[in-house]
């Protein structure tokens, strides 16, 4: 009996516990998941407490902030109210920036995989066609692409996620590379797993914490795209986001610092509370480079 | 360094511009619509004769890999195209503005890895002291803040407050007909604040990984020799331990320069700065496609020839990877 409760208490943690452990105890990464709650929530549910349309011509033009009551972040070079615009703003940014994420892990991850498993003239090939994608400058090739296609939210995303992913199948095929050659990958050949299952349900778990890690910073890369984009005036022009407001007022920064000020902000800390959780999760991961 | 393998990586970067050039071909073709009203512009309002002529240069109505030949012929003989809406050559429209672009980002560049590293090297001094604390904060926040942003915030600040650098443009009206040297000050001026817009977000990225990378080296044994041996604190940080730490710093450079080439993108239109950028964006809004592929092309060369170089200095950095290919 004394046995078997000594036994329990030394009980391996699975990977995924111990991680949350560090998680967990991480006050910049806690400060990051309630930062990017609030901004989610703001987003989500803000327009219940404040409604107001974000394109609708409210009140004089330039009205700054905290005078009138009713429009406490003042209003932008149209007279539009700058909150509505706010609250309705981190949608497009939010979406477009998790769509295009999972975009650009899909396609990163798969030819990732199948170059580092595969090796030989895949590799080859799958990893020229990764060098051409790296010469293109991701944020001019989107561009032309949202252009061809007409903007809207998806070819948006589509387009930023056919940019991003070269990054991503390189650290998968490096991760590829790594872990095929340990035993627990031949024991799984050995006891005849086919290469499907090897590459998705062998090797991948395996690969995931440095991906989980990048996946993060690739919607923090996703959401800068999309603000870049619609501050060039290439976003969905029936969609207010936080970049079309930047990119609307601009002309007009030194007669009101605040219609760009406000949404610049909004996009700062949203980027900043994703890279806040990267961090976190990456030394959740991998205890051992936490002095670093 | 052996000439067959600078030799060979060119060729390789060759091959690259031509994949360009093939995408450049295939992204008019995917395009909706006709590819003569494509070519022309839809802000043009072209002519049926217009639409004529480029359908008789393009060849469009011969079978596609026709087109495709000629196209990449046209490139070959250096003819983008023309634009019809600034009613030039591609080309002349791009050499006007390829010289500002190059010396903005190269500045930008410069300017961050210089910086970024030193701030790295003090910082791994004390791994636990303040700098490396103010280090790892100015990464996470040089990471997270929009460029176009950051520029338009320096505006308000340089315009209004401390009106010491010009905000617009690359140079002043009045000193177009200055001696030289004016003029290159002039520029200068001008430069600092786009190029340190663009500098922020590398800056930050080079001094976290200088560190990184500088706290690696710093435990090896060599560095330990080094000390024992008696060199000075100041020798062992810049020589012995920087040049084996700056590996991975060039890898990064080379590989942000594709990442630089946007940025600038953005900060040109932000402080009009008459660069490929500024024309790019001018030439996306009236969808004057012979000129935005034209761009494409020629940042896509900058890329190439940017990890060509990056690759050479590599060799130089470390000459245990002189012997192989």
């Amino acid at each position: 009996m004394t046995d078997q409760t000594t036994q329990s208490s030394y009980k391996a943690e699975s990977p995924a516990l111990e991680a949350w452990r560090m998680f967990r105890r991480n006050i910049p990464a806690l400060v990051g998941v309630a930062l990017l709650a609030v901004i989610v929530g703001a987003t989500l549910y803000g327009t219940f407490f404040y409604a107001g349309d974000p394109f609708e011509v409210v009140w004089a033009p330039h009205e700054p902030p905290g005078v009138t009551p009713d429009f406490p972040l003042g209003t932008d070079y149209l007279g539009r109210n700058l909150m509505a615009g706010m609250l309705t703003g981190g949608g497009p940014t939010l979406t477009v920036g998790a769509a295009a994420a999972a975009i650009t892990m899909v396609i990163g991850i798969t030819l990732g995989a199948l170059a580092g498993y595969y090796g030989g003239w895949v590799d080859n090939l799958l990893m020229r066609i990764t060098e051409f994608f790296q010469v293109l400058p991701a944020l001019l090739f989107a561009m032309v692409l949202v252009t061809l296609f007409s903007p809207s939210l998806w070819t948006i995303a589509i387009a930023i996620g056919v940019v991003s992913w070269p990054q991503t199948a390189r650290l998968t095929r490096a991760e590829f590379l790594k872990i095929k050659e340990l035993e627990y990958v031949t024991a799984a050949r050995a006891i005849g797993a086919r290469n499907k299952r090897i590459i998705w349900r062998v090797i991948l778990p395996n690969a995931m914490p440095p991906l989980i890690v990048s996946a993060t910073l690739t919607i923090g890369v996703a959401i800068l795209f999309e603000a870049g984009l619609s501050f060039l005036g290439l976003g969905d022009p029936n969609v207010m986001s936080w970049g079309l407001m930047i990119g609307a007022n601009r002309e007009y920064i030194l007669d009101a610092w605040w219609p760009v000020t406000f949404p610049g902000l909004a996009i700062f800390f949203t980027v900043f509370a994703v890279s806040l959780i990267g961090d976190g999760l990456n030394d959740a991961f991998n205890p051992k480079l936490r002095e670093r | 360094m052996s000439s067959s393998y600078l030799l060979r990586r060119t060729g390789y970067g060759l091959l690259l511009m031509l994949g360009v050039v093939v995408l450049n071909f295939l992204l008019i073709r995917l395009a909706p619509g006709d590819p003569a009203v494509v070519i022309a512009g839809e802000m043009g309002g072209a002519t049926e004769e217009m639409l004529e002529s480029i359908r008789e240069e393009y060849g469009l109505n011969k079978p596609v890999l026709t087109q495709l030949a000629i196209y990449v012929g046209n490139v070959l003989q250096g003819n983008l195209g023309e634009s019809f809406f600034f009613n030039q050559p591609v080309s002349k429209l791009i050499a006007d503005r390829i010289g500002p672009t190059i010396l903005l980002v190269i500045t930008a560049q410069l300017m961050s890895i210089a910086l970024g590293v030193f701030l790295g090297v003090i910082a791994a001094r004390k791994p636990n002291g303040a700098m490396s604390a103010f280090v790892s904060v100015f990464a996470t926040i040089g990471y997270a803040v929009p460029v176009f942003w950051t520029g338009i915030m320096l505006i308000i600040l340089f315009a209004s407050s401390f009106p010491i650098f010009p905000v617009e443009g690359m140079q002043s009206v009045k000193l177009r007909d200055a001696a030289w040297y004016v003029q290159t000050i002039d520029i200068l001026h001008h430069l600092v604040l786009p190029a340190f817009t663009l500098a922020i977000i590398y800056l930050a990225q080079y001094a976290r990984l200088s560190r990184a990378s500088m706290l690696e080296v710093l435990g090896s044994d060599y560095i330990r020799t080094a000390r024992a041996k008696g060199a000075s604190e100041k020798s062992v940080l810049f020589k012995h331990a920087l040049r084996n730490a700056a590996l991975p710093i060039l890898t990064v450079a080379g590989l942000q320069f594709g990442n630089l080439i946007s940025g600038a993108l953005l900060v040109e239109t932000v402080f009009n700065w008459p660069g490929m950028g500024r024309l790019a964006f001018d030439s996306i809004l009236r969808r004057d496609y012979p000129t935005i592929m034209g761009v494409l092309f020629f940042a896509s060369a900058m890329v190439v020839i940017a990890n060509i170089l990056t690759d050479i200095s590599y060799r130089w950095a470390d000459p245990r990877l002189r012997g192989r290919s």
